[in-house]
């Protein structure tokens, strides 16, 4: 094998086993990432701060309040005596969400008029509110069927009419952690290859150590390959981790193969690689590097489908993030590991990563190549 | 050795190197001198291939930089301004990724570093970080990997530039049994008295050669069109300002109590006592010393300057 190759290789290995302190943020930085994706960023809503204004005061309206409680969406917080008690609360963020039965409830009920009941929720975190929106109406709508059965003496399923059984596949219990974790991974791998490449190339020249290496037989392309194979390790390393910590904290299903998983992986690499030679070609020193990195992940991250869906996204908007490669690694990622598909249901990922890494790595190198002068 | 032939490097609006054209010979020792911003490391960079010219040629050995810059790479050894090793890495580490780097047969190597750590001193340092040696103990280091390839060509941009004068001496005795293998050396220094232990001298100023000669040639007296004169005051400064602007002084300098003044011809020196004397200055009769190579390019510097 290239015995140059092989002598820068081990040489970048020295480096990153000297600097303990860069080491450990390499391996710490994956699960401090994945804890709080995992926790955090979810957009499961359990157990709303909810207030009840119950002017009734009857079995009635005691019932339905119970019925709010028991979906397990709404924790009845505080029960208050007037709407503008209501209002503080909300206002105050004590409260996320309201409802309020008037009096004479009961009464409509008994006399078979329509009985009303207002929900009010905080719109300011519109998942949040779309989510209680929902289990607002869902949970009002099953116990008015409740009553209307009671009055009736019936079983209304046993008369006919729609039944809609919605079946959730891939994510049955809809854990977001299910849907973030995945994605942890693929952002991790893009830090981690995209960054410290950068950095291990800038340094380079913020040391001056370049001047040296140019009047060697090094060649660019030996040069780049060499720094790069040490962080592709560790980044593999670290997928594997936070694989790993993720079925053991998250019990996030693994259902597809894992060889599948990093063989594809390997080429999304070469994008974020060839990002970081980017970077590196345009920074002169480790802090520009770091500074430069950061300003291409973020808009990758949102424009990946991250944390939103790129559905929702204004047509230009989606039509930018057909360029990032983190959006297609992350239609491999969560549909390996949670619908556990193959090779072939995935060609469209992959033929967009095939076509974007040698185009962004050629690119690189060649503006890498040019900045050596 | 060295063939540069109208070269000429521009960054965007400096031109760093103007139409230099210069001649290294094999087995010399050539200095290369001028003051900061000259356009000495360029001049260097380009021999290395670590830059390629804006115009003219440069050859090494026969062969053009441009045309086989691989090939020359393995003629030369670069040593830059900057320690340019890597300090996380021992010095023996860094001596053997260098091996690595130019193929050197893994039969020989042991043997070669070991001659290599043994040359530069550097033996018993073999295990400590680069980044823990001392300055002189980096440049030698830096010599030696320079030198791992055998290059009929060592390159060296101000390689004594703060180093303490033990370490330089010892440096310069390393360049002198370097330079009795036969090997050909450029260095690129600010310091006028390695210069004079060149074979050959360049000075160059503002991307120009303005002189290029023998020491001894250069510091010639006649040749220069001057006289140096010196004499000792206790106001050296102040005996110097009283005589600056005085009809045929071409430069004045003080050094400590030494007042040194090169003048058009000795006869000028007879009025300067009564100048002195005048302001109240004590001084001793100035007298003709040898001119020296730093009073010469003085005087080149200056008249190049009113140009």
């Amino acid at each position: 094998m290239n015995s140059r190759l092989v002598s820068i290789i081990r040489k970048e290995f020295i480096h990153i086993i000297r600097d303990p302190r860069t080491l450990a943020i390499m391996f710490v930085i994956p699960i401090i990432q994945l804890i709080l994706l995992g926790y955090a960023a979810t957009t499961d809503i359990r157990r709303l701060n909810t207030a009840v204004y119950d002017a009734d005061h009857t079995s009635s309206s005691r019932q339905l309040t119970e019925a709010y409680r028991a979906s397990d969406y709404f924790a009845i917080r505080y029960y208050v005596q007037s709407e503008e008690e209501l209002a503080r609360l909300l206002d105050g963020g004590q409260a996320r969400a309201a409802i309020i039965i008037p009096a004479g409830y009961a009464d409509n009920l008994a006399k078979g008029a329509p009985a009303q009941v207002a929900v009010i929720i905080d719109g300011s975190d519109p998942a949040v509110a779309s989510t209680a929106f929902a289990a607002a109406q869902s949970v009002g709508q099953a116990h008015s069927i409740q009553i209307i059965q009671q009055r009736l003496g019936i079983d209304v399923t046993k008369i006919g009419g729609i039944e809609v059984r919605p079946r959730v596949w891939y994510n049955p219990e809809l854990r977001s952690s299910n849907y973030m974790i995945p994605a942890v991974m693929g952002m991790i791998l893009q830090f981690l290859t995209q960054l410290f490449t950068a950095l291990a190339i800038v340094r380079e020249r913020e040391q001056g150590t370049i001047e040296q290496l140019v009047v060697t037989p090094i060649k660019a392309w030996e040069l780049v390959v060499g720094k790069v194979v040490p962080y592709i390790g560790i980044a593999f390393f670290d997928l594997l981790e936070v694989l790993f910590l993720g079925v053991l904290l998250f019990d996030v299903p693994i259902r597809g193969s894992i060889l599948l998983l990093l063989t594809l992986s390997l080429l999304f690499l070469l994008t974020t690689l060839g990002l970081g030679l980017f970077v590196s070609s345009v920074a002169r020193t480790q802090q520009e590097a770091m500074f430069l990195s950061f300003l291409v992940m973020l808009p990758a991250i949102f424009l990946a489908g991250f944390f939103f869906p790129l559905e929702a996204m204004p047509a230009w908007l989606q039509a930018i993030s057909y360029f990032v490669p983190l959006r297609y690694m992350l239609i491999i990622l969560r549909g390996i590991i949670l619908k556990g598909i193959g090779f072939g249901s995935l060609t469209e990922p992959v033929i967009a990563l095939a076509i974007l890494g040698p185009l962004i790595f050629t690119a690189a190198s060649l503006r890498f190549r040019k900045s050596l002068e | 050795m060295i063939s540069l032939r109208n070269l000429t490097k521009q960054f965007d609006t400096l031109t760093a190197v103007n139409n230099l054209t210069l001649d290294v010979n094999a087995g010399e020792v050539f200095g290369l001198i001028g003051p900061d911003g000259a356009g000495k490391t360029t001049t260097l960079r380009v021999i290395s291939t670590a830059m390629n010219p804006t115009r003219g040629r440069v050859s090494v050995g026969g062969v053009d930089t441009q045309r086989d810059p691989e090939a020359i790479k393995r003629m030369i050894g670069y040593m830059p301004q900057r320690f340019a090793l890597y300090p996380d890495l021992t010095v023996i580490e860094n001596l053997n990724f260098f091996a690595d780097v130019f193929g050197a047969p893994r039969a020989q190597r042991t043997e070669l570093i070991a001659r290599l750590l043994d040359f530069a001193r550097l033996t018993e340092f073999q295990t400590r970080l680069a980044r823990n040696l001392s300055g002189g103990m980096q440049k030698k280091l830096a010599l030696a990997a320079a030198l791992m390839h055998r290059p009929r060509l060592l390159l060296l941009d101000e390689p004594t530039t703060g180093v303490d004068p033990i370490s330089r001496r010892e440096f310069w005795d390393l360049l002198t049994e370097i330079h009795l293998e036969g090997v050909t050396i450029v260095i690129a220094t600010p310091y006028l008295d390695e210069a004079e232990r060149c074979a050959r001298v360049g000075l160059m100023f503002r991307g120009e050669l303005i002189a290029c000669d023998a020491p001894n040639v250069l510091r010639d007296a006649r040749r220069i069109g001057a006289v140096v004169l010196e004499a000792r005051s206790a106001q050296a400064i102040a005996a110097r300002q009283a005589i600056e602007a005085r009809p045929g002084v071409l430069a004045a300098s003080a050094h400590g109590d030494v007042l040194r003044v090169l003048a058009d011809r000795a006869e000028r020196a007879t009025e300067w006592p009564s100048v002195w004397q005048a302001r109240g200055i004590a001084a001793s009769t100035p007298r003709e010393v040898r001119a020296r190579l730093e009073d010469a390019f003085v005087l080149m510097l200056s008249k190049f300057d009113r140009i």
